[in-house]
């Protein structure tokens, strides 16, 4: 017997402007359904939510909750329906406890005075019902880690007791183990009648996850079907159009001497120890866990955390204090994780950007020719593919790959001949994902050494020369790409030998 | 339509609203023909001499993200200084790179103390507003310092006031600002204060050095408050060691109406200027109206707030 039907969404359109965004999208959930929506970036999938959360209205198409039209005017509305939404980015009051974040808009009062013993009773059921029963209700919301901080926007979410559930990329900033509790929560949710909508970059988690999918591609539903009947290069041709064989090129690529080489580097307190050698021409993996200490490896081994302990030689030259400026001089180049934050100056021009590590070049004596400035960074705007009006436009304009891609020209610009890369191609559409992988490996053949941190094991083993794995600090095992399998990288990760 | 009118604001908008304001008073009868008269706007630009240099200063440290609150501060302390050397019957010259030495130290303290502590400027130079003026009062023993005369006096005013001449300093701020706009626009130096403004974090990983940079930049600045504290010793021809109370206020609406965000990244030199003219036009121009002086502290207090909601409306009002 099949569960009845909770949502079913039906010939849905939207345009902004000229561009139609949702090309009749129908979407059925079933009471109790764990469903994924796919889609690389721009696919339609933010539309979409929204539309259902109540933030847009449909051009067109009709939305069905449990048999009854369904049209929410606001975000509120949606939720006194019975459709709540989880956003991407925490968005709790840090200095409010758990209780007040968790009733936030919806606190049990009597003319204005909140009843405590009440507000307590809601926000603990809230709680237990994810199986957290145990949480301080009292402790501000800031203290917890972004996993528990989720769990209590769930909980908050869960207060109007909805029947849809959707969630927005909830593990994009979460660790493998609390990705696990996660999984557990929405297991609970399930047993409970809830339907879930989610939505994820993570293929191999939707596929763990999720009963059924819906991908979507430019605006139109391109495939829906069973789970358990999807493999995962079939998803991934459904997304992007192309088979998957296709991503990662491999190169013919001869290693050459060590060009880097760490010596029990140590930066407490995620890390503990760790050595390692890239030789020339290669592209060296990192493995592990989030919080493994493999961001604080390569942060260190460029100097922007300072070593308690070891040693990093470049080029063989003797080891000394490393600061950023230093490696940079030496041939170094850092892609940081945090593009937003750490990466690119957003409200500074494209061209200031890609040559930022190397300004003193464009003249003498301090000064900057800017004509020269601009043809080097055109070069790489127009060698990238990078869509933008001119070089002089900000970089924050741009969209998350063309951002990449312009954080990359960097390091070419410079040009860095080891290459720090620590998650390129985290946040990024699968197009602008190939494109990447393909300057990684036409780096490496032409003699570039790379460091690649990626907690996306496919992308590791489909590029890698040599992978190492970092667990609790240390770095583990250092293997061959071919010695490898996607099992046993997670295996030696979480530390089950 | 609006993305035109967002352009011509982003290209001219300082320039426009000069314009509007120098309009307000060109027009009524009773101060038509004075108002623009060669010997008034002369009047003008030596009254916008003392906050536009140390806009110049108050400029490089905006663009670089932090602020400054010690200016006023300062200004007297170097002023008082510099009136207590003439007394001690130093020359010009001497006085004055002493005073520009004394206002370098003082960005050196606030510099240090914001890259080295990895304190907000904003405490840092609170700290100091109290600390500069206390010690301007402790040399000045509380009271004005007085002296004979000093070529200084002559800097702000000219041997022949209805002639055609500007005076010394008008041209001395005219120079520094051609100087630093060239410096924040043409140079590596330039490119790193706008890098270290718009993301510290960026920029430290590409390998510009911010510790340096910070403590450079109020260096740089406080030489250039040190030159306003000469300019204010100018006009007043006296050490006063409670004058330019609040003129860091007046040096901060300049550069953001000048078009400069208080989170760093963006601003120029240009804007710094035209935002100190266009304070400068006000008070000149309600002198003339006759208007009450609390009426030209609600006008400029209005310019502020519309400057930086059009200056929103311009980058697209990205909250």
């Amino acid at each position: 017997m099949t569960p009845p039907v909770r949502l079913r969404l039906e010939r849905i359109s939207k345009a902004f402007g000229a561009t139609q965004a949702l090309r009749s999208v129908s979407l059925e959930v079933a009471a109790g359904d764990v469903h994924a929506l796919i889609g690389e970036n721009g696919a339609g999938k933010s539309t979409l939510l929204k539309i259902l959360s109540g933030a847009h209205e449909a051009d067109a198409g009709d939305m069905e909750l449990e048999g009854r039209p369904y049209r929410p005017t606001s975000p509120l509305d949606a939720r006194k329906r019975g459709v709540a939404m989880i956003y991407q980015e925490v968005s709790l009051a840090p200095h409010l406890s758990v209780r007040e974040n968790i009733l936030l808009g919806l606190e049990s009062s009597t003319l204005g005075w909140i009843d405590a013993k009440d507000s307590r009773r809601r926000a603990g059921d809230s709680l237990c019902a994810l199986g957290y029963g145990h949480f301080p209700l009292e402790r501000a919301a800031g203290e917890f880690s972004i996993a528990e901080q989720q769990v209590i926007e769930i909980a908050r979410a869960l207060l109007t007791q909805p029947r849809v559930l959707i969630m927005d990329e909830p593990t994009s900033s979460l660790t493998q183990s609390d990705t696990e509790r996660l999984f557990e929560v929405i297991g609970r949710l399930r047993a409970q009648g809830v339907s879930i909508i989610y939505v994820s970059h993570f293929l191999e988690e939707c596929r763990r996850a999720c009963d059924r999918y819906t991908v979507l591609k430019d605006g139109e539903t391109v495939g829906a079907g069973e789970m358990k009947d999807a493999g995962m290069d079939s998803l991934i041709a459904l997304m992007t159009g192309r088979p998957v064989a296709d991503l990662y090129r491999r190169t013919s690529r001869r290693l050459g001497p060590v060009v880097l080489e760490a010596r029990a580097l140590e930066c407490p307190p995620r890390l503990k120890a760790a050595s390692l050698r890239v030789r020339e021409g290669e592209i060296f993996g990192l493995a592990g866990l989030v919080g493994a200490g493999r961001t604080d490896l390569v942060r260190t081994i460029f100097g922007l955390d300072t070593a308690a302990a070891g040693q990093v030689a470049v080029f063989g030259r003797p080891p000394g204090r490393g600061t950023p400026r230093r490696r940079w001089n030496e041939g170094v180049g850092f892609l940081s994780e945090n593009r937003k934050e750490e990466g690119l100056m957003l409200n500074q021009s494209i061209q200031d950007n890609i040559t930022l590590t190397k300004l003193g070049a464009f003249g003498r004596l301090g000064w900057i020719r800017d004509s020269r400035q601009a043809a080097a960074a055109r070069r790489w705007t127009g060698e990238l593919a990078v869509k933008c009006r001119d070089v002089g436009q900000a970089v924050g304009d741009l969209s998350g790959g063309n951002q990449q891609r312009v954080a990359f020209a960097r390091l070419l610009e410079h040009p860095a001949r080891i290459l720090l890369l620590d998650e390129p191609t985290r946040g990024i559409d699968v197009g602008s994902k190939a494109e990447i992988y393909e300057i990684i490996a036409s780096l490496a053949a032409a003699g570039k050494s790379v460091i690649l941190v990626s907690s996306y094991l496919p992308e590791l083993l489909g590029l890698c020369d040599t992978i190492a794995v970092m667990r609790r600090g240390e770095l583990v095992t250092v293997k061959p790409r071919g010695e490898w399998s996607e099992p046993e990288l997670l295996r030696a990760a979480v530390g089950d030998e | 339509m609006i993305t035109a009118l967002r352009r011509i604001l982003g290209k001219a908008g300082p320039f426009i609203g000069l314009a509007l304001v120098i309009i307000l008073f060109a027009i009524p009868q009773e101060t038509r023909v004075h108002f623009l008269s060669y010997h008034n706007i002369k009047i003008i630009l030596t009254q916008t001499v003392i906050v536009s240099v140390a806009a110049l200063g108050m400029t490089l440290i905006i663009v670089s993200g932090a602020i400054d609150l010690s200016v006023g501060s300062t200004v007297a302390l170097t002023g008082v200084i510099a009136a207590l050397l003439i007394q001690r019957g130093w020359g010009a010259a001497a006085t004055c790179v002493a005073a520009i030495g004394v206002g370098g130290l003082i960005g050196l303290l606030n510099g240090s103390a914001v890259a080295g502590l990895r304190m907000p400027s904003f405490i840092i130079t609170l700290g100091m507003l109290g600390i500069g003026r206390g010690t301007a009062k402790w040399l000045a023993d509380n009271q004005t310092v007085n002296y004979d005369t000093s070529p200084i006096s002559g800097w702000m005013t000219t041997a022949d006031p209805s002639g055609r001449a500007l005076p010394a300093g008008v041209w001395v701020a005219v120079v520094l600002a051609a100087a630093t706009s060239i410096l924040l626009r043409k140079t590596v130096f330039g490119r790193h204060v706008f890098a270290l403004g718009s993301n510290e974090a960026a920029a430290r990983l590409c390998g510009v050095p911010t510790v340096r940079l910070k403590v450079v930049i109020f260096v740089l600045a406080g030489c250039f408050f040190g030159l306003s504290g000469v300019f204010q010793l100018s006009r007043l021809r006296l050490g006063d060691p409670t004058v330019a109370v609040g003129l860091e206020l007046d040096v901060i609406a300049a550069v953001i109406i000048g078009g400069a965000s208080l989170n760093g990244g963006s601003g120029t030199v240009l804007g710094s200027i035209i935002g100190a003219l266009i304070m400068s036009v006000l008070r000149n121009g309600s002198q003339q109206m006759g208007w009450p002086n609390y009426f030209q502290e609600i006008i400029i207090g209005l310019v502020i707030i519309v400057a930086v909601f059009l200056d929103r409306f311009r980058r697209g009002a990205k909250a």
